[in-house]
């Protein structure tokens, strides 16, 4: 990082220009980017809908929040990043971690708390980590992964290492003091981060109506001077487009840029929300009109790039990884007694 | 009337300072407000303003002068209507103004540092112990703590270009408490990084950073702040690598001044100590000398865990001797017997240490032979170096400044007991700060904090004396 008083003061004080977006909607994908993102989105649908059963089950335990309806958002923005770029997020994680590439087995297995789970089974629903795909959790303190994406982009920077750091975080969160801190420190150093606020129109139980006196949230940044905007976060492409122009501004080193991702979740909160406090017919408008995954079958379908057996031997592949990940989830053992003892401190190297 | 003016204190804290400038000679006329001299201290210098109108009638100290005590007189001030030559320090009718004071570098309002305390100056000495982790025949140098700490800090960021220390004033003020002096020119400021006032921010941030790969040092201006960024600690650092199978690490150090400083009042007060030796995945150090200080400051930076290292406020300026070791590294985790003794053994950390120092030198008298125990780190706490002790002596008081509810010396009382219960001949006492916020009045604020006469008389009481 070169010197942060520096870039402090080279710092533009006017609001600054806003990448431009495309008239004509959407940047189009092509037969491999529509197929791949179809793929993508119906593994986390699957995936969550099996999570969901094996909840009801009791095979899975405490708190679990589902992301159907929320797919576009990480599998677009997947699509804008780079390898080696990271990504964090809350608790509704799941599609985060299968998005990067995490295996769905051990991903399940870490639901039902056994030994083969990305944390032995020692985290749970909302903390998995990995390394290897640089997925940083997995968080369970609303709003707390946003100082800590901030710190990873920090170190971006340190190491200027050309990564940018994926901090994702709920229109629920949007409202706590810690992300104002992070805003205003992410700027103020230019660190390579880009907010990514999943809007899904409720925190828990309270509409944003409720609960935000600016519900516009790709304004929050406005003050600091860190741009922004509003996003179709039901569409995939239009999700790419934005993560590519944020991605690339935070490369250049400009500093930090907010995506407020307009999406919904046609679950409750977690699985133990009967979501009372909005109406069916809101939720069925949105799975019928505006559904991620039916917006990419359509197109597919009407480019013939794909019949309908063609997508429903997709579905089946997609079915049997998820069953897979199910079964390894159960057959594997609970952790052993003695882990009980391991993993609180590092030892020390020699 | 002839006007005494006395030196002045920059701090609550502070007992004498050097005399470093006079703004003015014998014969000028001032006025009340004009700057007449400058004094400081090893962290800050300060303007010293007239209080009343006059001549300079004598300067009774030289400008240069080290060592000058609070309250000294240090000039006089003859009235308006007054013959010069009448002043005179003896004879005349003198009226004690200690100057108002303008805060120059280094001034903090409420979180200013300490220099040598009363207690210090008056103490009778007791022997103490060489530190076995040192090598026989080491040369030593004075420090003070606050030099070993950044002396501990330099060295480590020369060592490995991943450390980097960020907080409040760190960088250009060189430190609230003047501990990172000298960084920023050294380091530039990629590595010593101001931060806005954002505590639970930036300690998120860090733990990011440490998660990414870098070794922050995050200083607290005191950590009385830090409980804005508690969540963080706790949640984020001192949680993730249990919660991710010990896959994350996060190798971070926590620091900054803890504990009741002097005249602060309850916000600014507080031991913390307890608070943090509470959660696992924590390692908690509370030094009192300036070589274990640096040794363990050293060893806090290199370890792979979130470290949280509490200093003392009023043990900045204290002078201690520090190896001449080019790599002093102490080992975590291990409790320092200051003194060997056979009758009691007393436990204690950190400032505690002086009101058992104190104790000592008078028990010594009275014939009762202390041991004494620096526990050094508080989590994890070197249990096995009390047992043995309590085996030998069969007695324990433990000293703190740490409430007593859920405190250090209750832990250490419930883990002697049960490891301990036949060699005990006495129950174990706890001196600790009363179960009250701290209050501002000297004389409450005295009687809040522990002190050595209760620490001799719990002593007694356990030797039934």
């Amino acid at each position: 990082m070169a010197s942060t008083s520096s870039k402090a003061a080279s710092r533009k004080t006017g609001p600054k220009k806003q990448a431009k977006k495309s008239v004509d909607g959407p940047t189009r994908f092509t037969k491999e980017e529509e197929i791949s993102a179809y793929r993508e989105m119906l593994l986390i649908r699957r995936f969550e809908e099996k999570a969901g059963q094996m909840y009801g089950m009791g095979l899975i335990g405490g708190f679990c929040h589902l992301y159907i309806g929320q797919e576009a958002v990480v599998v677009g923005m997947q699509m804008a990043i780079e390898e080696g770029d990271q990504v964090i997020t809350g608790y509704r994680d799941h599609g985060h971690m299968l998005v990067t590439g995490m295996d769905p087995k051990g991903v399940m297995a870490e639901l039902t708390g056994r030994e083969g789970g990305y944390s032995k089974g020692k985290g749970g629903s909302m903390h998995m980590f990995s390394r290897e795909k640089n997925f940083f959790g997995g968080h369970g303190i609303v709003g707390a992964q946003v100082p800590l994406g901030t710190g990873i982009a920090f170190a971006n920077r340190y190491e200027e290492n050309g990564r940018v750091c994926l901090t994702y975080f709920g229109d629920g969160a949007a409202n706590q003091g810690q992300v104002y801190e992070s805003f205003n420190m992410a700027e103020l150093w230019q660190l390579p981060v880009v907010y990514v606020i999943e809007n899904n129109q409720y925190a828990m139980g309270t509409s944003i109506a409720r609960s935000s006196a600016q519900t516009n949230l790709s304004k929050r940044g406005a003050s600091f001077n860190i741009p922004g905007e509003q996003v179709d976060g039901m569409d995939v492409r239009a999700v790419r487009d934005a993560g590519q122009r944020a991605v690339e501004y935070c490369r250049s080193g400009k500093g930090p840029y907010i995506l407020e991702m307009m999406t919904y979740r046609y679950r409750g909160h977690s699985m133990s929300d009967p979501a009372k406090y909005r109406a069916k017919e809101e939720v069925n408008k949105m799975r019928a009109e505006h559904d991620p995954i039916e917006q990419v079958r359509l197109r597919l379908l009407e480019k013939k790039w794909l019949s309908e057996d063609d997508l429903k031997q997709i579905d089946k592949e997609i079915k049997a990884v998820v069953n897979e990940a199910a079964e390894f989830a159960q057959s594997s053992p609970e952790p052993d007694p003695s882990e009980l003892w391991t993993d609180v401190l590092a030892d020390v190297e020699a | 009337m002839t006007v005494k003016v006395l030196m002045p204190a920059l701090s609550p804290t502070m007992e004498e300072g050097t005399l470093t400038k006079w703004h003015v000679k014998v014969g000028d006329e001032v006025k009340s407000g004009d700057v007449i001299a400058e004094i400081e201290t090893d962290k800050a210098t300060m303007e010293v303003e007239a209080a009343e109108d006059g001549t300079v009638a004598k300067i009774l100290i030289d400008e240069g002068t080290e060592n000058v005590k609070v309250n000294e007189v240090i000039a006089l001030l003859a009235g308006e209507d007054e013959e010069i030559s009448a002043a005179d320090a003896e004879d005349a009718p003198t009226k004690d103004t200690a100057p108002k004071t303008r805060p120059g570098q280094g001034e903090v309002t409420s979180r200013e540092s300490g220099e040598k305390t009363k207690t210090e100056r008056e103490r009778p000495k007791v022997e103490v112990k060489s530190d076995p982790n040192i090598p026989e025949g080491t040369e030593f140098v004075t420090q003070t703590v606050r030099e070993a700490l950044r002396d501990a800090m330099a060295e480590e960021m020369r060592r490995d270009d991943k450390v980097f220390i960020m907080g409040e004033e760190v960088a250009q003020y060189e430190g609230a408490y003047k501990v990172t002096q000298g960084l920023l020119a050294e380091f530039g400021d990629k590595r010593v990084v101001d931060t806005p006032i954002t505590e639970h921010g930036f300690a998120g941030l860090g733990v990011g950073a440490a998660m990414a790969g870098l070794r922050p040092i995050v200083e607290f201006m005191t950590f009385n702040f830090a409980m804005q960024a508690i969540d963080q600690i706790i949640n984020s650092a001192a949680k993730t690598r249990y919660m991710s199978g010990g896959q994350m690490s996060c190798p971070i150090v926590f620091r900054g001044p803890n504990g009741p400083a002097a005249r602060v009042a309850a916000q600014h007060s507080q031991d913390y100590s307890s608070w943090y030796a509470h959660i696992p995945g924590l390692i908690v150090i509370a030094p009192y000398s300036a070589s274990d200080a640096k040794g363990l400051l050293k060893a806090a930076i290199r370890d792979p865990n979130p470290v949280i290292f509490l200093e003392n406020e009023v043990l900045y300026g204290k002078s201690f001797n520090v190896p001449k070791i080019e790599d002093h590294v102490l080992p975590i985790g291990k409790a320092r017997v200051m003194k060997e003794g056979s009758d009691v053994t007393i436990v204690s950390h950190s400032h505690g240490l002086t009101y058992c120092l104190d104790a000592i030198a008078q028990l010594e008298k009275e014939g009762i032979d202390v041991e004494l125990i620096d526990l050094r780190t508080i989590r994890p706490l070197d249990m096995e170096t009390i047992i043995t002790s309590v085996k030998k002596t069969n007695r324990l008081v433990t000293v703190e400044e740490t409430w007593p509810v859920c405190g250090i010396g209750a832990e250490i009382a419930a883990e002697v007991q049960a490891k301990a219960f036949d060699w005990l001949d006495a129950p174990i006492l706890r001196v600790t700060q009363k179960d009250v916020p701290l209050p501002y009045a000297a004389n409450l604020e005295k009687l809040a904090l522990p002190s050595a006469e209760e620490v001799v008389e719990a002593v007694k009481a356990v030797c039934y004396r």
